[in-house]
């Protein structure tokens, strides 16, 4: 429905704008929220978006249609008394401790609380304190810190087809937490980490593990080798005020250099080994004819999901290890020898945008005789967290080069980190035809986009092949069904559990707005483009890799499935 | 157990809009809502386990707790309270073991609770125990209503 209406004496035109409040931030006033989010269904219930009418009616613009000729007002008296009360009862019932909370100068009720001016605590501090559940490898939930927004709750049902958060009891015994109150190890959490994106305090956050990675950094016994995934470096930025998108890999790697770490190498060229298995795997289950479609490693959340939900798909799963583990087994293979003459200890330390890679590192399958793939995973946030703590000026860091030789990736390998990439990447190492401009084509096709699942068809060798492309685990079912009714049939099916892939990872910067997404997709697709190597198998370190290190040892690239 | 949940939910042709009518069946069945019997529905009407545990802790007649085999509610309205509904209860607490938080005996035979109105303001102060109502209770003669099941129970 179009018309107008008249927002604090100012006529705002509307069309299609589903509620009162986006025709509002149209206008250009930022009304404050805590349980709206675009993506996430409307839910109502945090009242701080509330508007009046002309009749001195209050009502909560997120939940209120348009209506043409409408006179509404964002900041009277009333409202003003109303936002602050709510905000003040909030707070009554909340933890006081934001000087040593996760989230403080992140957290959206310090902020409002700042911006709506409440000096002082109205209402006595509520005893009632819960227990924090530290079981998850990924994710710290604290329930002392929550206001019942429902954020977490709507993320991991509505976009992620999870829902393992729920709301229990009522009234003042209202509670967010898993089903009987069990902890999030307990239940079929896949690691995923929307919830700590979504969510406003510090009532889910992310498992800072950055003491860990200080420990190792000082200890000249320990060889620290960085691996940066793809999405790292078109998002580091947003943490310090450069836009979304700016490719800052050589800004990490300064300040990995300046934080001590001895080699900084990326994970893109692992991505390229990923490339290379993955392809050869998936051309063999084609000529077998067994265990298609092929569905993608890459994504632990994803992988994890698939475990809990669809157990019968266990083996259309690639069984290439992720481009992280692999990494880790590659490089602990590189220093093997080093480190036994000069009597030191590599460590891996992997900066990922994602959550569910801190557990993927820990499951029992990344392990061989004691030693892990991967020590640490810290995410994007949490590195720039280490870069602030250390004074670094990340914005006027000189950029440097990664190390040689386990630096070196192509395009392709870069393309990971949003949804769609490892297709891409895969079609160009199929491919026959090899010139520049069928390479670009490929990007026309269907691959690229934030479509929530994306189609794709592509003749290798005289053979169609049909792909397709999900993020957000919401989306995966209906592809199942699909599938498994016959409705439609596809070859290579590649998933990221984040809404547009690893660049959505819950380990990025917080997005201020929605818009982001595609900002970073942009600067990845950059990177692909100033590359000189544009295809995995091209890249001459993979080349000496299966020459050299992975002669004969494919298997380091593998599961050892007997282990899961 | 599985079969008997599985019959239950299937008579309300596991429709997702049927969950609170099928935790109602289940409670009547089994007393209370066990965690076993939770999760069967969720696995079976597939609605998440936390959605399911959502709606059983939100109303104050789903039990996920083991109730006893006899329920006693005193009514503890503004008429029952004024006509002397506490001293029953605390009555029947002392003599039973009971208190705020245990709320059923370790026999598992009785379960005293109170509620807020039995509507029965005329018959004040009232109880009810499985249902059955009884008027103008004092704490001695319910605790010869308690000898009297006991009794019965023994045969």
């Amino acid at each position: 429905m179009a018309g107008t209406m008249i927002v604090d004496g100012r006529r705002i035109e509307f069309e299609n704008e589903k509620h009162l409040l986006e025709v509002i931030r149209k206008a250009g006033i930022e009304l404050p929220t805590f349980c709206y989010h675009s993506e996430l269904s409307v839910y109502g219930a945090c009242r701080m978006c509330i508007v009046e009418d002309k009749w001195g009616n209050i009502m909560a613009s997120c939940s209120e249609i348009p209506k043409d000729g409408m006179e509404i007002f964002t900041n009277t008296p009333k409202i003003q008394k109303h936002r602050k009360m709510i905000l003040e009862l909030l707070l009554s019932n909340h933890d006081r401790d934001c000087t040593t909370c996760e989230k403080n100068g992140k957290c959206k009720l310090q902020e409002l609380a700042y911006k709506f001016g409440i000096r002082g605590y109205r209402f006595k501090e509520f005893n009632g304190k819960q227990e924090i559940d530290n079981s998850s490898k990924s994710i710290v939930r604290n329930p002392n810190k929550c206001i019942a927004c429902g954020d977490c709750v709507r993320v991991c049902e509505e976009v992620q087809g999870v829902g393992v958060l729920g709301f229990a009891y009522r009234g003042s015994k209202l509670t967010v937490t898993p089903a009987f109150n069990k902890k999030l190890a307990e239940v079929d959490c896949v690691n995923c980490g929307q919830c700590t994106r979504v969510c406003p305090t510090g009532a889910m956050i992310i498992k800072d593990e950055t003491h860990k990675v200080w420990k190792v950094l000082y200890d000249k016994k320990k060889r620290v080798v960085a691996q940066i995934a793809p999405a790292v470096r078109v998002a580091i930025g947003e943490e310090f005020g450069l836009e979304a998108g700016e490719l800052s890999i050589g800004k990490i790697a300064a300040a990995l250099k300046r934080l001590g770490f001895d080699q900084v190498y990326d994970t893109a060229l692992a991505a390229d080994l990923t490339v290379m298995e993955e392809s050869k795997e998936f051309f063999s289950r084609i000529e077998a004819n067994t265990n298609l479609p092929i569905f993608t490693s890459c994504c632990p959340a994803w992988v994890r999901y698939a475990e809990l939900k669809h157990p019968e798909l266990i083996n259309n799963i690639s069984s290439c290890k992720s481009p992280q583990q692999m990494f880790g087994t590659v490089i602990k293979e590189f220093f093997k020898k080093s480190d036994a003459a000069e009597e030191k200890e590599t460590v891996v330390i992997s900066i990922m945008p994602c959550t569910a890679k801190k557990f993927e590192a820990s499951r029992p399958e990344s392990e061989t005789d004691g030693i892990y793939d991967v020590d640490t995973v810290i995410t994007t946030q949490e590195l720039a967290a280490m870069i602030r703590e250390a004074g670094i000026v990340f914005n006027e860091l000189d950029p440097e080069s990664l190390d040689m030789p386990l630096g070196l990736s192509s395009g392709a390998g870069v393309m990971f980190g949003v949804t769609g990439g490892v297709t891409e990447a895969v079609i160009r190492r199929g491919l026959m035809e090899k010139t520049s401009e069928s390479l670009r084509e490929i990007s026309f096709k269907g691959v690229r986009g934030m479509t929530g699942i994306k189609e794709a068809s592509f003749e290798i060798d005289g053979r169609t092949y049909n792909f397709a492309m999900i993020h957000g685990l919401g989306n995966v079912d209906k592809i199942i069904e699909m599938v498994n009714s016959g409705e439609k049939s596809y070859d290579f099916i590649e998933v990221m559990a984040c809404q547009g892939g690893c660049i959505g990872g819950a380990g990025q910067p917080i997005p201020k707005d929605y818009r982001i997404s595609k900002k970073r997709a942009k600067g990845i697709y950059n990177a692909d483009s100033i590359s000189q190597i544009k295809r995995s198998e091209e890249n001459p370190m993979v080349i000496a890799l299966y020459n050299g290190l992975l002669k004969g040892k494919h298997h380091l690239l593998h599961l050892n499935k007997e282990k899961v | 157990m599985p079969d008997k949940i599985k019959d239950i939910i299937d008579r309300r042709d596991g429709k997702k809009s049927s969950l609170i009518m099928v935790l109602q069946d289940i409670q009547k069945e089994y007393r209370y809502l066990s965690e076993e019997s939770l999760m069967l529905v969720a696995k079976r009407m597939k609605i998440t386990p936390s959605k399911v545990f959502s709606v059983a802790t939100f109303y104050e007649n789903f039990s996920l707790e083991p109730k006893g085999k006899y329920v006693i509610k005193i009514c503890d309205g503004t008429a029952c309270h004024v006509k002397k509904s506490i001293p029953i209860l605390n009555a029947l607490r002392t003599e039973l073991d009971l208190s705020e938080e245990k709320k059923t005996t370790d026999d598992l035979l009785f379960t005293v609770e109170t509620v807020s109105c039995l509507g029965a303001c005329g018959l004040a102060p009232v109880i009810t125990i499985n249902d059955k109502v009884y008027p103008k209770v004092t704490p001695e003669h319910v605790l010869e209503l308690l000898d009297g099941i006991r009794k019965e129970e023994e045969k």
